[in-house]
């Protein structure tokens, strides 16, 4: 401050500086009209109530899984039966059946999401761009329980069919493997009933849409000066693509998936429908049988005691841990990518 | 979009990105044909194998493998990976469009016996056995339910998620990041747990009863982080400047939020919350746990139980009777057209504004970009 006066004025130096000790700058907040702190309060006020209202289910759900580990021990996590008769209760196969089912679907899931936005953002003509646009996102809008039906009754028939292909020409390798003969004349469908592998297909028709739109949104922030910088330098599309548009959709690519991810691990109807449950650990995805923790709960909450009732509860609390991990990590990719950090140019 | 080439004597015109040549079109059309004639013959008539699945299959391989040898005869290496690239992106993608159109086909072909009946909109399932002919009976206790299920679970959630959106934006603060960070790590949360969260706390803890307004409830906590997250992005969109301006003309922060703020992002906002409604009037998972099902008209949500579209399809599906799954395909037609109606709505609302946008401020021709639309952040 001073040294602006002094260049301006210079005359005057000592005069301001004796001002300037009694110059204090005038206090801006005036403090807030009655009305401010009546809509402040308001505000805070639901903010704070929507904070305890879902803090407390992710501190309800924490605090449950205490006597759960107290009563079954770090066999909880081990155990691969749920018979409560027995008081033997364990998730490690609904985990690892969730974790195999959200991973299936993430393959089938991954490689069309990424073509169809890449089609979408880069080759589409401006006219047609948006109805697929719009096709996507009301693939998102499409509620869970219509692709549990459009998979119970359309994808199952036809899965078995694939299921089958696959189990003959692929069946060297382990996870292809079923407990029947392939290539019997009159083979029996039921070998190959609610497998995990059908169960992934279904959740796939989940994902798409929504790792789909990630993506394209991502794809079509990259920069226009580069765009045009590649076409300039006489690159076709594909070389633009692949030198400006992907690079710079990194980010959106990772993330996009992840969240795809986390939508399929807590995915609960569509997987019921088509998913024949059994509680054992394998990992044949094609043969009959698998389970997934949600439709654990689904299945199993209502003929729960109050202790196996918590342990359903830190059942869901550990796949809770599961998708948050993956939807933070999601997050952190998309954020950077659109705020234009991940370009290195 | 445009770049110029340097052409020496002809004047400096732009390459044409979009447009394809003939030799493109040629190309691609000429090995679409000969790849269908070529695997038809080879996969149907020398090897005879079947299957419908398993030609298309082929004759897509077989497509890619005549695109690139077409194109190798007359077309430098770089021009070969355009066309792939470009003959395999269009696939996928027709492939998934296709299959939304054929997930719609397939719901309302299956359900047109049951929902073309008017019976099936004014009776419930009363002293109908579920194996009644579908003349017989009807959903109107679920499409009711449904309805008030919904309006309830709305009414608790877009007040607190708005609410909680404004507070995030417009007062900020230490807490309004404890809040965000909570709000934000519950979208997380799998749909089921907030249906076992709810009956553990309410049903077992409280000895309510299975009621409208459990399920309300539960929906009710499924839908804010929803809405709150998503608000807060259409919120957070409203150009600082505008704040500003209002502040500097003496308005106060209330009266900035009523008539800058909200009136400019209103259609967002509308967009955002319509989708979040569509959201949960197909959510199941909760309404296994919360919800009985009962096959009485019932529009009190205070007392007795009252059903659902979603669970009404859930169960008919599980059933495996006949006609009661008839039943649970013409509901889950009349759950699509609400959702369809609702999503199309917020198309409309959206659209409308920004082409109001536009008008203002697009008034010159300019390049069409690409712009990222905050409304389809991932929810």
């Amino acid at each position: 401050m001073t040294s602006l006066i002094d260049e301006s004025r210079p005359d005057d130096t000592k005069e301001f500086a004796r001002a300037e000790d009694q110059d204090r700058p005038r206090t801006i907040a005036a403090g807030l009209p009655p009305s401010d702190h009546v809509f402040r309060a308001i505000v805070r006020a639901i903010g704070v109530s929507v904070l305890v209202l879902t803090g407390s289910i992710g501190l309800f759900l924490g605090y449950q899984a205490i006597p759960t580990f107290k009563r079954y021990g770090f066999s909880f996590l081990t155990e691969s039966q749920w018979q409560p008769q027995l008081d033997k209760v364990g998730i490690s196969a609904v985990l690892l059946g969730t974790v195999i089912v959200a991973l299936i679907a993430l393959l089938i899931g991954f490689p069309l999401a990424f073509v169809t936005a890449l089609y979408i953002s880069e080759y589409a003509p401006a006219r047609w761009k948006s109805v697929a646009i719009s096709m996507i996102d009301l693939m998102a809008a499409v509620p869970s329980i219509i692709y549990g039906l459009f998979g119970f009754a359309f994808l199952e028939p036809h899965a078995q069919d694939l299921a089958r292909w696959l189990h003959q020409n692929l069946g060297f390798i382990p996870i292809f493997k079923v407990d029947t003969d392939p290539n019997a004349a009159s083979w029996s469908p039921a070998a190959y009933f609610g497998s995990a592998f059908i169960g992934g297909i279904c959740v796939s028709l989940m994902i798409i849409p929504l790792a789909c739109s990630v993506m394209r949104g991502v794809f079509s922030l990259a920069p226009i000066g580069e765009r045009e910088a590649a076409y300039a330098l006489g690159s076709t599309r594909w070389g633009m693509v692949r030198a400006v548009v992907l690079p710079f959709g990194r980010g959106g690519i990772i993330g996009g998936t992840m969240l795809g991810l986390g939508r399929a691990l807590g995915e609960t109807v569509a997987v019921m429908l088509v998913i024949s449950q059994t509680f054992e650990i394998k990992f044949t995805i094609l043969s009959s049988g698998t389970n997934t923790t949600s439709a654990l709960i689904a299945s199993r909450f209502s003929e729960a005691t109050s202790a196996q009732l918590a342990a359903l509860l830190t059942a869901g609390f550990v796949l809770f841990l599961l998708t948050l991990g993956v939807n933070t990590v999601a997050a952190v990719f998309v954020s950077r990518s659109r705020s234009g950090a991940g370009v290195e140019i | 979009m445009t770049a110029t080439t340097a052409a020496p004597q002809a004047p400096d015109v732009p390459r044409v990105l979009s447009a394809r040549s003939a030799d493109d079109i040629g190309s691609i059309w000429g090995s679409a044909l000969a790849a269908v004639s070529f695997t038809w013959i080879a996969y149907y008539h020398l090897l005879s194998f079947s299957g419908i699945v398993g030609f298309v299959v082929v004759t897509w391989f077989v497509f890619l493998a005549f695109v690139a040898g077409v194109t190798l005869v007359g077309n430098p290496v770089p021009v070969l990976f355009d066309r792939l690239a470009t003959a395999i992106l269009t696939s996928g993608a027709m492939l998934i469009l296709l299959l939304v159109g054929y997930v719609l086909i397939f719901i309302y072909r299956r359900g047109w016996p049951a929902y073309t009946k008017a019976n099936f909109y004014t009776q419930d399932m009363s002293g109908v056995r579920p194996t009644a002919p579908l003349t017989q009976g009807g959903i109107l206790h679920a499409i009711v339910g449904s309805g008030i299920q919904i309006g309830i679970a709305t009414a608790i959630s877009v007040p607190l998620g708005v609410g909680t959106a404004i507070y995030l934006t417009e007062v900020g603060g230490k807490l309004a990041q404890t809040v965000r960070t909570v709000v934000e790590a519950m979208t997380a949360l799998p749909d089921i747990l907030a249906g076992l969260f709810v009956y553990t706390f309410l049903i077992i803890g409280l000895h309510w009863d299975r009621t409208g307004l459990t399920v309300s409830i539960a929906l009710a906590v499924t839908m804010i982080p929803v809405i709150a997250r998503s608000a807060e992005v259409m919120l957070r969109v409203v150009p600082g400047g505008l704040r500003e301006a209002g502040l500097a003309l003496g308005a106060s922060r209330w009266q900035v939020v009523r008539r800058v703020v909200v009136p400019t992002a209103r259609s967002n906002l509308v967009t955002s919350i319509i989708l979040g409604v569509a959201r949960i009037a197909g959510e199941t998972a909760p309404l296994l746990i919360v919800s009985g099902a009962t096959i009485f008209f019932n529009a009190d949500p205070l007392h007795d139980k009252m059903n659902s579209l979603p669970l009404l399809i859930f169960a008919g599906i599980r059933s495996g009777e006949p006609a009661y799954e008839q039943r649970a395909y013409g509901a889950a037609a009349v759950l699509l057209t609400l959702v369809l109606v609702l999503f199309i709505t917020a198309r409309f609302i959206a659209r409308d504004k920004l082409a109001k946008r536009a008008r203002v401020e697009r008034p010159a021709k300019s390049p069409v970009l690409p712009t990222l639309e905050a409304g389809n952040a991932p929810s």
